[in-house]
């Protein structure tokens, strides 16, 4: 959520005062439901009103050995009173299933921040698996965090006794007594838990009362349970929003109906060519659901028959869209070729995760911006959007299909991991606020003296688009290099520089068809930019809100349109003495403004997999200040340790 | 085949003004004419046609056939006929490939395309070579086929264009070749059949593969090494002379000899379209023992992909109204007040 409100530095919990903002992390061994958890926990916090963002993290395999490191899996979510932006830097309150999660996740835990174990799972076996020499609930390790240890297990293996249920089905509950707790701890609604679970296994009714029952009573036990320390009930209000209907969303949800929002504007059907492939399966899976939109999907044979089968269904007057991940998207770079070549619409999703290669799945990252603008042979410029967070999608993947239809032209947009799993509170928009695009088919032909030119060029450089089946337009089109307006086969040297020429002014031209750059926050022009694309922009926005509360001179600006640039932006950037482009890539989009504008921006990298922390890039803002002679501001003791890459730069 | 307004047109109207850039002499020629004379014979519209094609000589084909026409990228053409039938099945679509777009590169898509059984000809120009770039040899090739990638010779085996199609499940299978006065008959039966249907054409490629076919194209070869088949018809070749029976004991093929043209005492099957064991065996028979199979081998039509995707789509949304503000507000929401 993007609107302005008061400062929310996330303070440990005081356990006297509610604070603004609390980060919870549930953590457990990949079997034992955390994602679940989270997304329930997630809604019943959105009901409750407070703004949200979460951060799911999960391994790559289906079912890593039980009890294991690298098979634990973690929802952490950042909510409260105030203006949400990130999943939050560190947890106030760490949820651990079992000595693994503690593990792994117990150090990003703040200094004094509380730790919910399941003393059950601590078992010798477990500890071992997890690389424990002795067992940190009882040897004093966890010291420099509140600590509650209770057997779990136990407790949810007495509260579903009456359903019957075997012990491993009983343990199953466990996620939902923790959820029970975790609502009371932060005077939650049950009842939206309730009725989801009794639809979720409305045939199952047994399992549904384990569960509730199991839910229940991890909510009595923080209501009864006579326990000194650390649990506390917290309330925190809800933050100040527009009024309106809101709901919860995720970046894969938003790119899902963002299109079918995009194909109605259009008044187009939809094709959605796909094939399996991680992160991005959801769209596939979510738009298979939406087919009385016109919708019509086909999980193809491989990548390239995805690409294929939406260049074929564009040609044939839907419009074509296919989505994949940085892999996948590297298939299909031939066929995004002929889409330019024969310059029909086409929408490319790429949900970026770690590469190269297979690289880390699950995992986000911003590096295949290189691939989306230039990664094809030849000179074959595209469109390229990025998404700033999982509503802003769907605003993008409208914007998508816009310049898609009206430049006759492929489109990528780029999510991340990031934003295709996290959710946040979206204020529901209303259909009818988007302006329509509709596209246009020729259906009479277009050239002197009765002929047809399937390749002239409107003022725009945009050719017309002709669908199959329309008597008397019969007429060839190919990858081959085209002669102007007839589009018949042209291999003259002038030919080839002309119409590369079209193509590129085309797609320079959408410049002149997208919103100017704004700053997103502060000022036109100072001492500093922070320039963010893509899913960085909710920790630049908390960094660049801090730095300015300290009275630092620095501004925020992200960019949607990565490619072609806003025509405003290199004076833009011009007007700051400094520029920093913090991202999850060794650089990329630092290096294409510095050639585009030949400005001296500066790179803040993280290619850890996992998303900036806000003070990774606040302690960046601050160093910038602390090499600046007339400082203003610095306050803050730069950590010259996130900044290896400014340093090497500035060498 | 399609439910398409029957109309009117002779082989000039099928003709475009570009010119045709084949190697004079080329097989390819001879394919164009015969399929450029059938378009008028099963009453095909210009408008509602749409040649898809790979890379390749043979890919080139919908520049000169005055219909709708996508040359697109090697090996893909299965995959953009899928996208354009499922956006518009009225159309009829005909894919052109060779033996290296369509077997090695497009492998995978033409299996594809079989299984799902998109309802499209699928004309594979075989010459046993890459022409286009200039000699190779191609998964169709015999082994031992000296070219500029294998100067010694090939080693691998060739792929059996018509047998693959039937291991993908093909419900049509038909061969033929480029200069055979058969091969509109053929393409004829393949328009005429709802589903994919494969036809493997020999072609001749005079400049690097010539004449690989004569065995049994040429005319002195002919009669005794081509085995035309009809449905209905006993599997007679040789002008009546020879025919093909089943060995009870071993239940493979073998040649028999006619006497008198009593084939049915010398054993001679009647060919079945719709006999899927058979044309397992007409279509792996080895040539030179038994005479080449051409002419429409398998032919058991079942519902099309095209018809069972869109079947699905229209159920899906029966009943249901496209309210975008609806879908938008789905889930759980909640509503925040002035």
């Amino acid at each position: 959520m993007a609107s302005s409100v008061a400062a929310a530095d996330t303070a440990p919990i005081t356990h006297t005062d509610a604070p603004e903002a609390v980060v919870v992390r549930f953590a457990g061994d990949s079997g034992d439901g955390m994602q679940l958890t989270g997304g329930q926990f997630t809604l019943s916090t959105a009901l409750a009103g407070n703004d949200l963002a979460t951060f799911p993290d999960f391994p790559a395999e289906i079912r890593a050995p039980q009890g294991t490191l690298f098979g634990v899996s973690a929802f952490q979510i950042n909510f409260g009173s105030t203006d949400i932006s990130t999943a939050g830097d560190a947890p106030d309150v760490l949820v651990a299933m079992n000595p693994a999660a503690l593990k792994t996740n117990v150090e990003a835990l703040k200094p004094g921040g509380l730790i919910i174990a399941d003393t059950g799972e601590f078992t010798k076996r477990n500890l071992e698996k997890a690389k424990y020499d002795s067992n940190p609930i009882e040897d004093g390790s966890l010291s420099k965090w509140d600590l509650l240890a209770f057997d779990i297990s136990a407790l949810t293996i007495e509260a579903v006794k009456p359903f019957g249920l075997g012990n491993k089905e009983a343990l199953r509950c466990k996620n939902m007594w923790t959820l029970g707790l975790a609502l009371w701890m932060f005077d939650r609604d049950r009842q939206p838990i309730v009725d989801w679970l009794n639809s979720k296994f409305a045939k199952k009714p047994e399992i549904a009362e384990a569960n509730i029952a199991a839910l229940n009573a991890g909510h009595a036990y923080g209501e009864t349970a006579e326990i000194a320390g650390p649990l506390r009930k917290l309330h925190l209000d809800p933050v100040q929003q527009t009024p309106g209907l809101y709901r919860t969303i995720t970046g894969a949800e938003a790119v899902s109906l963002g299109l079918v929002a995009g194909a109605q504007l259009a008044g187009l059907q939809m094709f959605f060519g796909g094939y399996p492939i991680t992160p991005a399966s959801a769209i596939l899976h979510n738009l298979t659901k939406m087919k009385e939109f016109g919708v019509t999907t086909f999980q193809a044979e491989d990548e390239i028959a995805a690409i294929c089968s939406a260049i074929g269904a564009s040609y044939a007057g839907h419009l074509g869209v296919t989505s994949s991940s940085g892999p996948g998207i590297a298939l299909k770079g031939e066929a995004m070729g002929l889409a330019v070549m024969t310059e029909l619409p086409l929408v490319i999703v790429n949900s970026q995760r770690g590469g190269p290669s297979t690289g880390l799945p699950t995992k986000t990252e911003q590096s295949d911006l290189y691939q989306a603008i230039y990664g094809r042979n030849g000179d074959t410029p595209l469109p390229v959007i990025a998404a700033r967070s999982p509503s802003d999608a769907f605003e993008c993947a409208i914007e998508a299909c816009r310049i898609a239809v009206q430049f006759m032209t492929p489109v990528m947009l780029l999510t991340d991991g990031y934003i295709g799993n996290a959710a946040e509170p979206w204020k529901v928009p209303d259909p009818n606020d988007y302006d329509p695009f509709p596209a246009k088919f020729l259906t009479e032909k277009n050239g002197p003296d009765d002929t047809l030119l399937p390749y002239k060029r409107d003022g725009h450089g945009v050719r017309p688009w002709i669908k199959p089946g329309t008597p008397g337009l019969m007429h060839r089109i190919g990858g081959i290099e085209k002669a102007i307006d007839t589009g018949n086969l042209d291999y003259a040297p002038t030919t080839h520089q002309a119409q590369t020429d079209a193509r590129k002014a085309k797609v320079d031209g959408v410049a002149n068809a997208v919103p100017l750059q704004d700053v997103s926050l502060g000022n036109t022009s100072g001492k500093l930019a922070v320039v963010g694309w893509g899913s960085t922009f909710g920790p630049i926005h908390q960094a660049v809100r801090r730095a300015r509360a300290k009275g630092m001179d620095v501004s925020h600006i992200h960019v949607r349109h990565v490619w072609p640039l806003p025509r405003n932006l290199g004076d833009l950037l011009r007007s700051y003495k400094k520029i920093l482009v913090p991202e999850m890539n060794t650089g990329q989009f630092k290096t294409v403004l510095r050639d585009q504008f030949l400005v001296d921006a500066q790179p803040l990298n993280k290619v850890s997999g996992q998303p900036f922390a806000i003070a990774e890039i606040e302690a960046a803002i601050a160093a910038f200040f602390d090499n600046i002679p007339d400082n203003e501001g610095g306050e803050v003791e730069p950590n010259r340790s996130q900044l290896p890459s400014v340093k090497a730069e500035n060498q | 085949m399609n439910e398409m307004t029957t109309i009117t047109t002779t082989l000039k109207d099928w003709e475009t003004d570009q010119e045709v850039r084949w190697c004079p002499g080329c097989g390819d020629y001879a394919i164009l004419k015969a399929v450029q004379r059938t378009l008028p014979e099963i009453g095909a519209d210009p408008a509602n046609t749409v040649f898809v094609s790979g890379i390749g000589c043979s890919s080139r084909f919908p520049y000169y056939v005055e219909s709708y026409g996508f040359h697109t990228i090697h090996g893909r053409a299965p995959a953009f006929a899928t996208g354009i039938k499922l956006s518009n099945p009225e159309l009829d679509v005909w894919l052109i490939t060779g033996d290296g777009d369509g077997m090695s590169i497009g492998g995978n898509h033409t299996m594809h395309v079989i299984r799902r059984n998109l309802n499209c000809q699928i004309m594979l120009f075989n010459n046993e070579i890459y022409g286009l770039t200039k000699g190779q040899y191609s998964p169709t090739s015999r082994v031992g086929t000296s070219s500029p990638s294998t100067p010694m010779g090939s080693v691998d085996r060739p792929a059996l264009p018509c047998a693959f199609a039937l291991g993908s499940g093909a419900r049509f299978i038909a061969r033929a070749y480029d200069v055979s006065k058969d091969l509109s008959g053929v393409l004829k039966a393949a328009h005429a059949h709802k589903g994919a249907a494969f036809i493997e054409i020999f072609q001749n490629c005079i400049v690097y593969n010539k004449d690989r076919f004569d065995d049994f194209t040429a005319k002195a070869n002919a009669a005794g090494n081509q085995l035309w088949l009809t449905n209905g018809e006993p599997m007679l070749f040789n002008k009546g002379t020879q025919g093909i029976a089943l060995d009870q004991e071993s239940l493979t093929l073998k040649v028999v000899d006619v006497i008198d043209g009593d084939w049915q005492s010398a054993g001679v099957i009647v060919h079945d379209v719709t006999n899927r064991s058979v044309a397992h065996m007409l279509v792996e028979m080895p040539f030179g023992p038994f005479p080449m199979a051409l002419g429409v081998i398998y032919d058991d039509p079942r519902p099309t992909y095209e018809e069972s995707v869109l079947g699905q789509d229209a159920k899906a949304r029966e009943g249901k109204v496209a309210d975008l503000g609806k879908l938008l507000a789905k889930g759980q929401t909640w509503t925040v007040g002035e």
